[in-house]
């Protein structure tokens, strides 16, 4: 078996998505941070390190809330989706 | 204002939908409010719970819920390298009726929870967020939901780890990493027939199964499978505050569970039909919040209702008994009609009286026991080496198994070691 992507995986489960972003970063605490957290509990690969920096979606929020508390820079502001919007499962 | 409800509920997992039911039996007006476009839309978890306290509140329920399997054996595996060490729990009277756990998945689970609800006279609004808490003074009297005001006599916190509501009661702060643990999990869909051959199932029967090892690296937790009717869930649990100090993606330990090849034959051909995420209350007895204030009550993962002790990791039934315990409190407190503080003590009692607060208390000590990290890699290797040994006959002389275990031991753990966390083993779980 070879080893998924979690962009395959996501791909499968089912998603209303809001044009109203639930997931708000504070670019500039954001920059000066070190650790990067957010890149390795986000299940959803929400968060990306790219040059140095992170960079993020909302689209693929798999509403788990690891990411508001493993933040301790308090750069993100993660709420949850509108009611109805966000992640639908159909197993769970 | 709208109408005023004795009751809001919020949030239509077991918890929620448990409370509901109980009150609407009793017929109070009660309204239960969810987020997901459904009761189990939002919802997630392993796969298993223990039928005993549901069943007290619907009789017989597994004759009509969406069961997928009842847990006819329980398994548990030390993984090291490529190797792999089981023990095996069967008994006969598993797989009668009343039955001792189930398998189930959320999502059709808590929709026919939901559906109960609705049965006994509540009333089910799906769709619908609870933004925020109505307060007169230091009195909860009801939620702003989607714009408008519902005004409640009680209102009743089941909305899960991440609880926005009792932080807003001020009855609890901010999660810590160190007190979470992150699963993430795949439904893989295969022939039933395929997964009875595979696993050695008859009928409904169902196998529980938990693994740890190496594969996690060392972060404390582990991997199950639940055997589904027609599909497989497969996953990882691991401790948030490792991943983010390791620098590690559960969904890599999860590839890596996978490939084992103690695994990977179970698994093979599954297709992948669901990938998922939640967080777990696992600190116990430390993180349970105040439960209840003027108006208001929290219960199941939202009051952090959860015992894990290694061999199981119990929080659906806490969610249910600790519903029903909310919504006895709110009907005797409705029976008075008096919602204050002081009326609603009655909830600390109940649960003080019940399995819920004594079991956290029996276990309080098995978080801080379990991030010993040797449990998820040294002993899992020394007993898969020491098996591998024992199992090995290669024209070399044997040694006795206890001079066997003290070479595995040698550069990984002292004898003082092993006996501290063995005491501390005894004290714990």
């Amino acid at each position: 078996m070879s080893r998924a992507r979690v962009e395959d995986k996501l791909a499968v489960d089912k998603f209303d998505v809001d044009r109203e972003v639930h997931i708000q970063v504070d670019g500039d605490i954001c920059k000066a941070c070190e650790e990067h957290y957010c890149v390795y509990v986000c299940p959803a690969d929400c968060y990306k390190l790219g040059e140095g920096h992170v960079t993020y979606s909302y689209e693929g929020c798999l509403e788990c809330g690891s990411c508001r508390i493993a933040c301790r820079r308090g750069a993100i502001e993660w709420t949850l989706p509108r009611a109805g919007f966000g992640v639908c499962f159909e197993y769970g | 204002m709208q109408q005023k409800f004795d009751a809001i509920v919020v949030g239509g997992g077991p918890a929620g939908c448990a409370c509901s039911y109980r009150m609407a039996q009793s017929g109070l007006q009660v309204l239960l409010v969810e987020r997901g476009k459904f009761a189990g839309a939002k919802n997630m978890w392993g796969g298993a719970f223990f039928g005993p306290t549901l069943n007290e509140l619907i009789p017989d329920f597994w004759k009509e819920a969406p069961i997928e399997r009842f847990i006819a054996r329980q398994k548990l595996s030390f993984l090291s390298g490529e190797d792999c060490l089981s023990l095996e729990f069967a008994a006969p009277r598993f797989s009668k009726p009343p039955y001792n756990g189930f398998i189930a998945l959320r999502s059709r689970f808590d929709r026919w929870l939901a559906a109960k609800v609705e049965q006994a006279g509540g009333i089910v609004a799906a769709g619908l967020q609870a933004d925020d808490l109505l307060w007169d003074g230091g009195r909860v009297m009801g939620i702003r939901a989607g714009g408008d005001e519902l005004p409640a006599d009680v209102v009743i916190a089941c909305d899960g780890v991440n609880s926005l509501l009792a932080q807003k009661a001020k009855l609890r702060g901010e999660l810590r990493p160190g007190e979470v643990k992150q699963g993430v999990k795949e439904v893989l869909e295969l022939p039933r027939e395929v997964i009875e051959k595979r696993f050695g199932l008859a009928g409904e029967e169902g196998l529980a199964w938990q693994f740890v090892g190496g594969f996690t690296r060392g972060v404390p937790g582990g991997a199950f499978i639940y055997t589904n009717r027609s599909s497989l869930s497969v996953g990882v649990v691991v401790a948030l505050k490792e991943l983010m100090e390791k620098g590690i993606k559960a969904n890599d330990l999860l590839e890596d569970f996978k490939e084992h090849p103690a695994v990977a034959g179970l698994l093979g051909g599954g297709k992948l039909v669901e990938y998922s995420a939640h967080l777990i209350p696992v600190s116990g007895m430390e993180m349970v919040p105040k439960l209840y204030t003027d108006g208001f009550l929290v219960a199941g993962d939202a009051a952090a209702f959860v015992v894990g002790t290694g061999l199981i990791l119990e929080g659906a039934n806490f969610a249910v008994a600790s519903g029903v315990a909310a919504a006895e409190t709110t009907i005797r407190a409705k029976e008075r009609g008096d919602f204050s503080t002081r009326s609603l003590a009655c909830y600390q009692k109940l649960l003080e009286e019940s399995f819920i607060l004594r079991d956290l208390r029996t276990y309080k000590k098995a978080p801080s026991f379990l991030n010993n990290p040797r449990i998820y890699t040294v002993y899992p290797e020394l007993a898969c080496e020491v098996a591998g040994q024992v199992f090995t006959s290669d024209g070399r002389p044997r040694k006795r198994t206890w001079d066997l275990l003290r070479a595995a031991m040698k550069d990984r753990v002292s004898i003082w070691q092993l006996a501290s966390d063995l005491m501390r083993a005894k004290g714990a779980i």
